[in-house]
């Protein structure tokens, strides 16, 4: 166990330090990292303060080991539009990404499971052909143009809602959030069923194939025989069989979600990490850019490690494969 | 013996469209993708102007709503946008770009994914643990964030944006072929092969690689849709294809400008076209799972 776990961090790590390499080349290699890193409008002065910090008269491998050792202690540099670093105005923007994520992770387990649940215990029927050729749609829609649509009709036509922003925030907790008042629970919405829509189609396949998968098993054949009702050994029994990968599976996704988050965003003009990124590559704001990919590419980095090493855990035979 | 294994191969195509045939809906959707397929091969012919030559449009004619008279008589079956395009052959043009880039996508992704599917389960060892970690890596990481992450190394051009994709879509036609080459490297006809001295890549791309066919079918129908799916929301954030080159996504976003002004067929029809696109060849690979191999995971 702690061999699999020591092997699989190390290679976390190379994953890391290669996605590092890969940046810093694309930055200072083969582009002009003074282009780069200074906004247009900079003085010669500037220009040789920053081509002096960055240490540019190095050979290259030494310019990665500095960039290396700024990355590691924290350093990522100064935002050109905020001017202020990049670290603290990605963490800054984070916590709405992360509202906006949970709150469409929740929705789609509420939505998903059961419309999965009825596709399941139906097979073939006419509600698991609908409710599968939906989740199809719910694929097939484009994240953008879904959200486009829903502003249209729900706040240009029928004006129930507002189409964008975030809205008024409040605390709870000692977090600053949207659940707080009336007004930013409505400006939460259709972003979160934006976002939501293609996780629930998702939802809705895995429950329904865990459904059909655990019905013709054993144990649910005795539930029948002891008795229990139909709506008790499915909303129980197989309910209890079916939800672990369910929930493993939207925990892989959570990260992805954190990603895709830059559509909705961008669309809902949501301020979170996803719009930033966008606003910061149309305003060639690259540092901000730069330390945005590092971050995202860490933070994936550490949830498919603990999903690997929780795994590892749960079945070990993941472990004996490995070796 | 040798000839009825390798035949297994051979039967692919034909149960698969007859697999598709014993379906309505999916016969629908698969005589939906051969219409945009011909429409957009087709497209200098159908449409009535071609949007991007300056002469053949008419700024006076911009803003026009669906089914409106232009100044020389002709009708604007979907309007027109702010500059006077017609957006019915804009959206012809734009079918075009999004199929091409799909599909150039999707094949390069599956040779290479294939190739190192192949590679890895023949050889394996060393080169079948590397490439599957890089494999599981990949399947990681969100096809959005590979994109951007490339493009903003990168830079931005169609060439970049085809090569975004298959970065991102070469490692599940990698995995689904080293699971089924896995299994057909076992069988006699290799061992055959083998003991007639035939070369490794004759091997693999001659004799494993036809009897590896339903699942590269299959993964390469649903890889195409998400390539053309994941091109317009590149294009439609702005780091995706030139303005030269407009895909639908691409007008999508241009329409997405006027939409609040009330403008709405600017970015509802092309939007339209994308979808029924994607979600008719999702139907496809949908029926195509069911027929080919009804236990292989997306």
């Amino acid at each position: 166990m702690t061999a699999f776990v020591i092997r699989r961090t190390l290679q976390a790590v190379l994953v890391l330090f290669l996605t590092a390499l890969i940046v810093f080349l694309g930055v200072y290699a083969i582009g002009d990292p003074l282009e780069i890193l200074l906004p247009g409008d900079a003085t010669e002065a500037e220009r040789a303060q920053v081509a002096a910090s960055l240490g540019l008269d190095l050979p290259l491998p030494a310019q990665f080991a500095r960039f290396l050792v700024d990355t590691l202690s924290g350093e990522f540099g100064r935002s050109f539009v905020y001017n202020r670093s990049t670290l603290d105005v990605i963490f800054q923007r984070f916590p709405a990404t992360l509202e906006l994520v949970v709150t469409a992770l929740i929705l789609s387990l509420v939505i998903g499971i059961p419309l999965g649940l009825w596709a399941g215990v139906k097979p073939k029927s006419a509600v698991d052909e609908t409710i599968m050729t939906g989740s199809i749609l719910g694929f097939s829609l484009p994240n953008f143009w879904q959200g486009m649509m829903l502003i249209m009709i729900f706040s240009v036509w029928l004006g129930w809602l507002p189409s964008t922003g975030r809205g008024e925030t409040g605390e709870i907790l000692g977090l600053r959030s949207s659940y707080a008042t009336w007004d930013g629970i409505q400006h939460l919405i259709l972003p979160a069923i934006n976002l939501a829509l293609a996780q629930i189609a998702l939802v809705i396949r895995l429950t329904r194939i865990g459904v059909q998968e655990t019905m013709p098993l054993d144990f649910i054949r005795f539930a029948r025989a002891r008795g229990l009702k139909e709506r008790r050994i499915l909303l129980v029994h197989v309910m209890k069989n079916i939800l672990i990968p369910i929930v493993t599976v939207l925990g892989i996704e959570f990260g992805s979600l954190i990603a895709f988050a830059v559509v909705t965003e961008t669309i809902f003009a949501w301020p979170g990490i996803g719009k930033l990124i966008i606003d910061s590559i149309n305003a060639l704001d690259r540092p901000v850019v730069v330390t945005y990919i590092l971050f995202i590419v860490a933070m994936f980095i550490v949830i498919n490690l603990v999903v690997d090493i929780l795994y590892s855990l749960i079945d070990p035979r993941v472990r004996v494969r490995e070796t | 013996m040798i000839v009825e294994q390798r035949s297994s191969g051979d039967g692919t195509l034909a149960r698969a469209f007859q697999g598709i045939a014993a379906s309505p809906k999916a016969s629908l959707a698969a005589a939906v993708c051969l219409l945009l397929l011909l429409a957009a091969l087709f497209a200098p012919v159908i449409a009535r102007q071609n949007p991007y030559a300056l002469t053949e449009i008419d700024f006076f004619d911009s803003r026009l709503p669906p089914m409106s008279e232009s100044r020389d008589g002709m009708i604007y079956l979907l309007g027109t946008d702010t500059q006077g395009r017609d957006m019915f052959s804009a959206m012809l043009y734009g079918l075009r770009t999004s199929l091409a880039v799909g599909v150039t996508a999707g094949a390069l992704a599956l040779m290479l994914g294939a190739a190192l599917g192949l590679i890895a389960a023949y050889l394996g060892g060393r080169w079948d643990a590397v490439i599957m970690r890089v494999v599981d890596l990949m399947l990681g990481f969100p096809t959005i964030l590979v994109a951007l992450m490339i493009l903003v190394v990168f830079g931005q051009g169609t060439w970049k944006v085809i090569l975004a994709l298959v970065v991102v879509q070469w490692a599940y036609f990698a995995r689904a072929v080293r699971g089924t080459a896995l299994v057909e490297a076992k069988k006699d006809y290799v061992k055959a092969a083998r003991c007639l001295g035939l070369s490794t890549p004759r091997i693999l791309f001659r004799h494993i690689l036809p009897n590896c066919l339903p699942p590269l079918i299959i993964i390469g129908t649903i890889q195409v849709a998400s390539a053309i799916a994941a091109e317009a929301t590149l294009s439609f954030l702005g780091i995706g294809l030139p303005i030269t080159e407009p895909s639908l996504g691409l007008l999508i976003a241009n329409g997405y400008q006027v939409l609040l002004a009330g403008l709405y067929w600017m970015s509802i029809y092309p939007g339209l076209l994308l979808l029924v696109l994607v979600f008719s060849i999702n139907i496809v690979g949908d029926r195509l799972r069911e027929v080919l191999n009804p236990r292989l995971a997306t």
